[in-house]
């Protein structure tokens, strides 16, 4: 189903040079190396192969003042990849405001009975006062663990996110959590994501992947029997149900998923994942490091894998697949059979209203690539997509998807991203809460694509009919024409971004 | 296969179809590892035991759900309410994109602020770089008239001095020298975001403020609405009662245009606020009035040393408390209240009057900003309603001593109890023990609803699962029609609910009640 189109590349050129141009010399030299234009690869076009080159610089500091779109350490942490573990307390260690804006934000659905034994959508702080910063908070933290044991004794672990104050007052952490575990017989895992480390969130994954590494693994003994169809689904937060539309294929194919992570995840499926045969990664931006542990400590491979729309799944199955046999294969074609009715169904009621829609990205750390399949698969072409926390890595993976002259913007600014929408006027805009009102505004649909804007599940064949759908209802919905009075006798253009 | 084209089903009934059931009844038993069903169910009522409030409310340091966010947010909020002004927060980047985020999902607007984006080695060497660099950044690409910075608790603890770096910032003509930097240290380690909201305000009159001289105006009235999420609907209401008293006034910080722009294909960054030269003009005033006394402190305290007269409210909405408001205006600007008004404030006594056999002895859970707070147990006992637990994390035992006296002098207070500094935790165990009809909060306050299954009344800041609410007014005569008809529509709604299953309770399923 994938679609062949040129972008317009020039007018993608004139852009960045529009844009660049509002800026003080010295941040225009800086952030023309985050901007560019993608442009065809060696062999464009087939499977698996390079269809263009995104060369931007990344992973760099965000520059002050400019209104980045970017998070910090703790949101990578407490806010990715630690928070959906349902069954552990998360200790927001500092001032009461990061745990407070990131309370139940990012809708990853678990089951369990909240605030008894699981506390996904709880806000713990140690609300930090003056004295705690100019004494320390050691003792409070200690006091804080018992009295989690105490309120909430099925609880099966903590974790302490260290907000900024914790490392520059220089406290410590680990030796509360060595001494504070012991004393509970309870896995307590202290994470050094203060928010001024780092240039994004993206430092606050790595870091809390090596609190899994030191603090969990080989910690206890595991008793678990592995299986030979075993394994891990790495980097899927469950976000409106993402990894349950996802496990019920892996389940369908033959496969026994272990642990989750860290979508509805407990710390037992953590703890057991090293037992796995293969790691099945799909956020590689925010848990790549934690597979790349597990392989070279436990020998476990692992596989990048796209559920976002019927092309990706299906390759991806396949790909999948063929790691375990024919055995597997077999059912996996078989899975793949069940589901073409639906996916046949979704695509000719939905693409006939979506076809030929252009559709501008900005998202994390995975998305601006892993979703562009999937709204080609409905017809749609994407014009232009970014990050706000990639890595070099990250946009070399990005050439296997977006087409020549797509424009690429790596922490983009608030002020380029309204120029760029504004110039390029796409029919849709798929971006996070900050963005949402401000494209709204100039007449543009909207879908946020962190939070699936309170929608989902968005992977898998069942998320995927959800997916078209919610474009659909986006595009198509009767308001974006009421935006011009009828008395005005020369209606505004739509789109205009504030000067 | 549960999902179909022709009737998509969406994540609540997807995963209640059987094949998701099963998947996930397999996935606990086989692999989370979890507490058997009855150590849970049974934790589940010591939860709701006398014995498990009493430990909860013990509890020295650890904070549950706390009804209170930190200084910067009440900045960014307040410097929102300026013409064309930029909030710069000094420190962390991830804390403003928080912010931003925060209130956009409250508003459904847009919410701009820029951070300096400090990182480790700022940490080290001090944030003055991002200072200038940002500074610089801003006025050139956002065209503000204004740029008031604020503070997060990374700069605070490494104590960057806001004063020196913006004058080092001017040095080095990051912004012209006789462009407006006002700006607040906003540490999210003392109060909250009310607090935030004084210091920025306080910062920004003082700006304009000092080194000048008051020549007063006769009758003009500075208003300061303090954090308020219903900004909307409630400063344009105030200014139409204002209007119809024909008083001079001018409101030092109003965010109801900023965070209520139109959908005309437009995008406004900036959209109405008070004007730079209407704060410069508010020193003359005669006097200024706070309509939310814990959000201003320092800021009256300012007012008063520069020779204004203050008045301090607690957020007033009902009957007493919109009487009071405006026998001050009038006595301040000399200006009789209208008949127009008055007619006002008799259709809202008319309202009441009406549906008083629905509300008297009702008992409510009520928790907020601890002004609201006040106000709204205030109305409560007007309508004959009980106001059981009073609740303000952000609370202090002054704004405690003062609820008590205001709950003291009435018959329908004598049962009620104050919370201050107390969290959402502990208001559980509280609902548990000795329960109520309504709860009055926020959108966090679902929570509560779920597990104790007391009625949410939404009528404060901030809002994310209900739409549109905030552009209501809640103050004046006119706001306590819409608080008195939220609430009646609450009971009424879990009236028919309680009443509604056919031939076992719809004998008492009403058609006229």
């Amino acid at each position: 189903m994938s679609l062949q189109y040129d972008n317009d590349g020039a007018l993608h050129a004139k852009l960045i040079e529009d844009v660049l141009a509002r800026y003080p010399d010295k941040t225009a030299k800086r952030r023309k190396k985050h901007l560019g234009v993608a442009r065809s690869g060696e062999a464009p076009g087939e499977d698996g192969t390079v269809v263009s080159e995104c060369e931007v610089k990344s992973n760099i500091k965000s520059i002050p003042g400019v209104m980045t779109i970017r998070g910090c350490a703790y949101a990578g942490s407490k806010g990715v990849v630690w928070g959906p573990v349902k069954d552990m307390v998360h200790i927001s260690h500092g001032p009461v405001g990061c745990g407070h804006y990131s309370w139940s934000q990012r809708r990853n659905y678990y089951v369990g009975t909240t605030g008894i034994d699981t506390f996904g959508t709880m806000q713990f702080t140690s609300d930090f006062q003056e004295k705690d910063i100019v004494f320390g908070g050691d003792k409070k933290l200690e006091r804080i663990i018992d009295e989690i044991e105490g309120l909430f004794p099925l609880n099966n672990g903590m974790t302490v996110q260290s907000e900024c104050p914790i490392g520059l007052i220089g406290d410590d952490t680990e030796a509360v959590s060595r001494k504070k575990a012991k004393e509970h017989d309870k896995t307590i895992v202290p994470v050094r994501c203060e928010g001024f480390r780092g240039v994004s969130q993206s430092l606050g994954h790595h870091i809390a992947n090596d609190a899994i590494r030191d603090w969990v693994f080989d910690k206890k003994e595991i008793a678990f029997e592995a299986g030979a169809h075993d394994v891990n689904v790495i980097g899927d937060y469950n976000i409106g149900g993402d990894a349950w539309a996802s496990r019920i294929l892996l389940e369908e194919i033959g496969l026994r998923v272990v642990g989750n992570w860290s979508g509805d995840a407990t710390l037992a499926e953590i703890e057991r994942a090293p037992k796995a045969r293969l790691n099945l990664i799909h956020c590689y931006r925010s848990m790549n490091y934690i597979c790349r542990h597990m392989e070279e400590k436990y020998g476990i491979a692992w596989m990048e894998y796209n559920f976002f729309g019927p092309s990706q799944i299906e390759a991806s199955l396949r790909k999948i697949a063929r790691h375990f046999g024919p055995e597997i294969e077999a059912r996996t074609e078989a899975v793949i059979a069940k589901y073409r009715p639906l996916v046949d169904a979704v695509v000719a009621k939905y693409r006939p209203r979506l076809e030929g829609n252009t559709v501008m990205l900005y998202v994390g750390g995975l998305r601006p690539r892993h979703v562009v399949t999937a709204y080609e698969d409905l017809g749609m072409v994407i014009v232009g997509t970014g990050y706000e926390f990639a890595h070099n890595d990250d946009y070399q993976r990005t050439g296997h998807y977006v087409r020549n002259g797509t424009l690429i913007y790596d922490d983009v600014t608030g002020y380029e991203l309204e120029k760029f929408i504004e110039g390029v006027r796409p029919n849709l805009v798929g971006s996070g809460i900050k963005e949402k009102y401000p494209v709204q505004k100039m007449g543009i649909p909207f879908r946020q694509m962190h939070s699936w804007d309170y929608s989902g599940p968005y992977h898998g064949y069942d998320g995927f009919a959800i997916f078209a759908r919610d474009l659909d209802l986006a595009i198509n919905n009767p308001v974006w024409d009421l935006f011009d009075a009828p008395w005005r006798e020369r209606p505004r253009r739509r789109a205009i971004a504030a000067e | 296969m549960p999902q179909s084209a022709e009737k998509v089903l969406d994540h609540a009934p997807l995963f209640r179809e059987p094949e998701y059931r099963r998947m996930l009844a397999h996935k606990k038993l086989n692999f989370e590892c979890p507490h058997p069903d009855q150590l849970v169910s049974d934790q589940r009522e010591f939860t709701k035991s006398w014995e498990y409030r009493e430990l909860n409310l013990a509890r020295e340091a650890l904070v549950v759900n706390p009804a209170k966010a930190c200084q910067p947010l009440g900045a960014v909020f307040a410097a929102a309410g300026f013409e064309r002004t930029m909030s710069f927060v000094h420190g962390s980047q991830g804390c403003v994109a928080y912010y931003r985020s925060h209130l956009s999902r409250h508003f459904k607007e847009p919410a701009s602020a820029v951070s300096s984006s400090m990182t480790e080695d700022a940490a080290v060497f001090g944030g003055l770089k991002n200072m200038v660099d940002g500074l610089a950044n801003t006025y050139q690409l956002y065209d503000p008239k204004m740029i008031a910075v604020s503070t997060t608790c990374m700069a605070e603890v490494i104590g960057d001095d806001l004063r020196s770096f913006i004058e080092n910032a001017r040095d080095e003509n990051a912004v012209p020298r006789d462009f407006d930097v006002p700006f607040a240290h906003t540490p999210a380690f003392v109060g909250s975001h009310v607090d935030g909201y004084d210091g920025m305000v306080k910062g920004i009159v003082e700006h304009f403020w000092k080194d000048r001289q008051r020549s007063a105006a006769k009758g003009t009235i500075n208003i300061i609405p303090g954090f308020d999420g219903f900004c909307v609907g409630n400063n344009r209401e105030l200014k139409r009662l204002l209007d119809l008293m024909g008083v001079s006034y001018s409101f030092i910080q109003d965010a109801s245009d900023q965070f209520d722009t139109p959908s005309d294909g437009e995008y406004r960054m900036y959209d109405g606020g008070t004007r730079i030269e209407d704060v410069k003009a508010a020193l003359n005033a005669e006097a200024t009035l706070s309509l939310q006394y814990y959000n201003t402190r320092k800021t009256l305290d300012y007012c008063q040393e520069v020779g204004q007269e203050t008045a301090a409210f607690h957020y007033p909405l009902g009957v007493q408390a919109t009487d009071e408001l405006l026998m001050k205006v009038s006595a301040l600007s000399g200006k009789e209240i209208p008949e127009a008004i008055r007619l006002e404030r008799g259709r809202l006594v008319d309202a009441m009057a009406d549906s008083q056999s629905w509300l008297h002895g009702k008992k409510y859970a009520i928790y907020g900003d601890p002004d609201f707070v006040y106000a709204m147990a205030r109305f409560v006992m007007e309508t004959g309603g009980e106001p059981s637990h009073c609740l303000a994390t952000n609370g202090s035992s002054a704004w405690q001593a003062e609820l008590q006296e205001l709950l003291d002098a009435s018959p329908f207070g004598a049962d009620a109890q104050v919370w201050a500094g107390k969290d959402l935790w502990a208001l559980r165990s509280l609902l548990f023990t000795e329960p109520v009809d309504l709860l009055i909060g926020n959108s966090y306050g679902k929570y509560l609803e779920r597990d104790t299954g007391t009625p949410l009344v939404r009528l404060m800041f901030p809002i994310f699962d209900r739409h549109h609410h905030h552009r209501f007014a809640l103050m004046g005569y006119q706001g306590g029609l819409r608080v008195l008809t939220t609430i009646l529509d609450k009971i009424f709604d879990k009236l028919d609910r309680d009443t509604g299953e056919t031939g076992v309770t719809d004998y008492s399923y009403d058609l006229t009640r």
